[in-house]
């Protein structure tokens, strides 16, 4: 294992997110504290409680996945795609290391990026709202699990674009609306039958019910479907890129 | 001794059904400089990328320091410092922090006192603060070349080095690898400028159309193929040659004024002695004479031209 190449890639990857300060940590926190003012105050003012608790309560969990969510794949997806674009990555495929080291140091540094996000808006949240955790372990590896899933799938999507426009296309044709449909800002028990079991086919809908449980016990589907779906994503994401490397997809000619 | 690096029978085919190289063949010495020419898309640049390990081959095997590419690639491209031909650097990274990224990279300690050796014989010391979005194109091409040299590798691929560099610099970055062959580090550089070429290598391989058309010593190719001419300005103008010059394959240029006159140089007789003599018996006068002897260009543009 060439623990040092690791090493030098997370370091160089979080080095690039201390440069960024601005862009990688604080816009996120205040784009969350905008939802808390609209979603929270505005809307919450008609909406008293949702499945016994207060709605500026209810949608933590949601707005903390939406950002963990879109974050993952921006920081992994630019980490791989920049240097295919500066042509940088000359460097790494002719370094003595192995495929899994380089998505260690990739995937590894956009996801403590991510966590590291999540719980800034995790206290951020604190301020607006009271907030308990029932199961802070759970809570922890939720956001785990969810950072390392998706910063799988953005270092997918960062080798397979072959543009700015393909880069930011998956992340904002399809994780945001799925994200927004998947019950960030509602119970999706609140929706009619029909619409309930469309729901249901969307992904991040599990993802956030099992991150809701682990902090108010309330969830849409049962914390065992919602692990397992999400592990069942984290599977996928790694065939891929076991596939991609294989074959050198769009890395090697 | 075993050669540092032996390709046998590689060739490369791109999806669009390009050969790029057809069942290439070459071991490099240990400690030579070895200089690879070939006009564009002859298949430098792919030869070098299976190399390091940036292509797949399609067949055929390489070795570096007996290691096999792609079963044993950690072994093998930790020998092998690249600088690719375009200038791929980042943007807002310091020199300091990009050149001890790539030592990190390829498995080595930290050795601050390394890196600044480095960076002091590529005179890139005092701009070690300094993000390499506002160095020069020349110094770009040196902190390449330091990145490359970072984890001390033993053999040293330039993918045309002095490309698009002023005459000053070039000569600069000549007496760089010259004092990294003497450390003990094998250089393979591609290049354009057949001057290059004959400045720096021990030996030259020609590459054409993805194939090896020529391997050899840098001098015994000079000497093998070089020629020489002998050109003798006249003091008069002559129409034809008289009869007694025939065997000597004469040929008159300028309207006459000159006469031009190829000889082989490895020949023990030239026959430029008895030519001389014969010219005088022949009452052909001149006021002056040269010499000249074939560039490794010539030699370069033939078998171009010929394979």
């Amino acid at each position: 294992m060439n623990h040092r190449a690791i090493r030098a890639i997370y370091l160089f990857e979080m080095a690039r997110t201390w440069r960024t300060l601005l862009q990688s940590i604080v816009s996120p926190v205040v784009s969350t504290s905008l939802y808390f003012v609209v979603f929270g105050a505005a809307i919450g003012s008609r909406i008293s409680q949702v499945e016994g608790v207060s709605y500026g309560t209810f949608i933590v969990p949601g707005l903390i996945m939406l950002s963990v969510l879109t974050q993952s794949i921006a920081n992994a997806s630019f980490g791989i795609y920049f240097p295919k674009f500066t042509g940088t990555i000359y460097e790494i495929l002719s370094a003595p290391i192995s495929y899994f080291e380089i998505v260690l140091g990739y995937v590894g540094a956009a996801a403590t990026k991510s966590i590291i996000l999540g719980l800034i808006i995790l206290a951020t949240a604190g301020l607006f709202v009271p907030l308990h955790i029932h199961h802070p372990v759970w809570m922890l590896a939720f956001l785990v699990l969810t950072a390392v899933t998706f910063s799988l799938f953005g270092f997918i999507i960062g080798i397979w674009a072959d543009g700015f426009e393909k880069l930011q296309m998956i992340p904002m044709l399809v994780v945001t609306p799925l994200t927004f449909l998947g019950g960030s800002f509602y119970s999706i028990d609140m929706l009619p039958p029909t619409w309930r079991t469309v729901a249901l086919l969307n992904p991040v809908v599990y993802l956030i019910s099992g991150f809701r449980w682990s902090f108010y016990e309330i969830a849409d589907v049962s914390m065992s479907v919602s692990v397992g779906m999400t592990l069942a994503f984290l599977v996928i994401c790694l065939v891929v890129i076991w596939w991609i490397f294989r074959t050198g997809y769009r890395l090697k000619n | 001794m075993s050669p540092i690096i032996s390709v046998a029978n590689l060739s490369k085919t791109y999806g669009s059904g390009f050969k790029a190289l057809k069942n290439v063949n070459l071991d490099i010495k240990r400690g030579e400089i070895f200089a690879l020419l070939g006009p564009n898309g002859a298949g430098k640049t792919t030869l070098i990328s299976i190399i390091c390990g940036i292509a797949n081959p399609s067949e055929g095997q390489v070795l570096v320091g007996g290691e096999n590419i792609q079963t044993s690639y950690r072994k093998a491209r930790s020998l092998i410092g690249l600088v690719p031909q375009e200038l791929h650097t980042d943007a807002f990274e310091s020199v300091w922090a990009t050149v001890s990224f790539s030592r990190g990279l390829f498995g080595k300690p930290k050795n601050p006192a390394h890196i600044e050796k480095v960076l002091k014989d590529l005179s890139l010391w005092d701009k070690k603060d300094n993000k390499i979005i506002t160095l020069s194109g020349g110094m770009k091409r040196r902190v390449m070349i330091a990145k490359a040299l970072s984890h001390e590798p033993q053999i040293l691929f330039l993918d045309e080095p002095t490309a698009g560099v002023d005459v000053e610099l070039r000569k600069g970055m000549w007496e760089v690898v010259r004092t990294l062959q003497q450390s003990g580090v094998t250089i393979i550089l591609t290049t354009h400028y057949i001057e290059e070429a004959e400045e720096m290598a021990d030996r030259i391989g020609i590459i054409n159309k993805g194939e090896i058309v020529l391997i050899e010593d840098k001098a015994s190719l000079m000497q093998k193929l070089g020629k020489k001419r002998l050109t003798l300005h006249l003091q008069g103008r002559l129409d034809t040659l008289p009869e007694s010059l025939r065997d000597y394959e004469l040929e008159l240029c300028d309207n006459g004024a000159t006469l031009v006159y190829d000889y082989d140089t490895k020949g023990e007789r030239t026959g430029i002695t008895s030519l001389l003599g014969d010219l005088r018996t022949a009452g052909i006068r001149f006021n002056d004479l040269d010499t000249t002897q074939s560039s490794l260009e010539d030699i370069f543009v033939d078998l171009v031209r010929t394979s």
